[in-house]
């Protein structure tokens, strides 16, 4: 079976070709507007948020996925149609309908969140119970009850499956996703963006901080999550230092990967307290941590550690490299087991919905 | 230019609940503030105020969040109309007003039924009608303290 995936739910304007034969996963195409060659013949392909760049990027991106492939190798097209941005999702919404409906293959539509927790479905961390597979190829099925923390510069969730397509939101952020707080905090130390990569680099620095911060929520009785008051309290915390000044360059250097070390684990903490809470509450069997803020190394280590330390008969998960952020590749595997259940959707039927809820 | 302190996040969250009372003509309320300021804090007031029980999440990544509004209770105008939406919207990373032209932003603009709040509104000034309502939010002395000024 071969599906050809799309997404454009945010800034992302991406398709992939993913191939699943008796259980098996193949990765044949991955491509990301961001990442695509310049060609010449479509003018340049720029990657921004504005919907004019999902138009110009679309067709690009998909030519360059179907690039080994003829129309009619295609068995679905799988587009994401929610949640997300309206404008950005119809254009990934109408050129799957397009694209249905002048190759005649069916239409599944995919939830973005639903597309990140398949996106680990090709790797397992946990190597003595699934054999490692070489990269982009790869055996898979969930054990259920499962549990995915979906983390991401949007989202910051908390989602119980208890089988294929069966979801229920246990718990997720009251205001700020958890990797928007990493952009906001390193704004409020002025070092750029995005702010993942260089604040996870600074606490790298650093083994111990004689800062304190918050880790909110981390004892309320819910599953849910708050970081915008974590942003608030390292902007309490630094800014008198901040307004001062460094006397040298070292201790500035020193200063900044401190606040990072404390403000990333707080972060860290809070993320793995409450997923091994509900994980032991719900009796999951699999662990899944994904999203873009899942490709932060402390994060994946400490959450691994915690589930071998809490609940050791659980498998963890993660997203293959590359899987982490928006991309086509997760969707095409949503995608796989919808087409397995017969889940399709028609073209006169499939709306996008900007608020789009998983269960 | 009207100015109000509050004490708390609480304080500052009662105070949004009062201003939607006062909206019914499809406002647009431009907030200008650092990181930390309390915008979230006040459209979240907002949001209480129009009868939403959604929790009104950071809309920075996805740029815009549209809610529904529960329009009962609300104050209607002289020609029956009522809010039936709250748009929220957030130029933090955005470069200028015509991204959010591109995403559709005019509709909700021109909707007498909608109330769309921006954070970050100074970037993308040109855009806004002129009678829109301005929130400046700044920190107060201490440290929970807010202090905001409405130039309507």
């Amino acid at each position: 079976m071969l599906i050809l995936a799309i997404e454009t739910s945010c800034d992302e304007t991406a398709a992939a070709v993913v191939k699943y034969d008796r259980g098996c996963f193949d990765i044949k195409s991955n491509i990301i507007a961001s990442q695509v060659e310049i060609h010449s013949k479509y003018g340049g392909i720029v990657p921004e948020v504005a919907a004019r760049q999902h138009v110009k990027n679309i067709i690009p991106v998909v030519d360059e996925a179907m690039s080994k492939f003829k129309p009619e190798d295609i068995d679905a097209v799988a587009v994401v149609n929610g949640p997300g941005l309206i404008t950005s999702l119809f254009v990934g919404v109408e050129a799957a309908k397009t694209l249905s409906l002048a190759w005649n293959k069916p239409l599944i539509s995919i939830n973005h969140l639903e597309a990140h927790i398949y996106s680990v479905l090709i790797k397992q961390e946990n190597k003595k119970t699934i054999p490692r597979q070489s990269s982009g190829q790869g055996k898979q099925t969930f054990e259920f009850p499962a549990l995915a923390l979906i983390v991401s510069g949007g989202h910051t969730q908390l989602v119980l499956m208890k089988g294929h397509g069966k979801y229920e939101i246990v718990g997720e952020t009251r205001d700020d996703a958890a990797g928007e707080a990493f952009d906001k905090v390193a704004k409020l130390l002025g070092l750029g963006y995005p702010g993942g990569p260089v604040v996870s680099a600074y606490a790298e620095k650093s083994s111990t901080s004689k800062i304190e911060l918050p880790r909110p929520m981390i004892r309320s009785k819910d599953f849910d999550f708050s970081f915008s008051g974590l942003k608030t309290a390292v902007l309490y915390e630094t800014r008198d230092q901040l307004k001062a000044g460094f006397a040298n360059p070292a201790f500035k250097d020193k200063y900044i990967a401190e606040v990072c070390y404390e403000f990333q684990q707080a972060v860290i903490d809070v993320l793995t307290a409450k997923t091994i809470k509900a994980a032991k509450k719900f009796g999951a069997k699999t662990v899944i941590l994904a999203g873009g803020v899942s490709a932060n190394k402390e994060l994946r280590g400490q959450m691994a550690d915690a589930v071998k330390k809490e609940i050791p008969s659980s498998v963890f998960c993660l997203p293959s490299p590359g899987l982490s952020t928006d991309n086509a590749a997760m969707v095409g595997m949503a995608g796989v087991f919808h087409y397995l259940d017969k889940d399709f959707t028609k073209i006169e039927d499939l709306k996008v919905d900007p608020n789009l809820g998983l269960e | 230019m009207k100015k109000i302190i509050t004490k708390n996040e609480n304080e500052t969250k009662k105070l949004g609940e009062r201003l939607a009372k006062g909206f019914g003509n499809g406002e647009t309320v431009a907030f200008e503030g650092d990181l930390g300021a309390g915008k979230t804090t006040l459209i979240k007031g907002i949001a209480k105020g129009f009868g939403i029980q959604r929790n009104i999440t950071s809309p920075t990544f996805v740029l815009m969040k549209v809610y529904d509004t529960d329009s009962h209770g609300l104050r209607t105008d002289g020609h029956g109309s009522r809010i039936t939406r709250l748009v929220h919207v957030d130029a933090y990373r955005i470069g200028d007003g015509q991204e959010l032209i591109d995403i559709g932003i005019g509709e909700y603009l021109d909707d007498e039924k909608t109330v769309v709040v921006i954070e970050w509104a100074e970037k993308v000034r040109e855009i806004l009608p002129s009678d829109t309502v301005w929130i400046k939010m700044k920190h107060g002395r201490k440290e929970n303290e807010r202090v905001i000024m409405i130039d309507k």
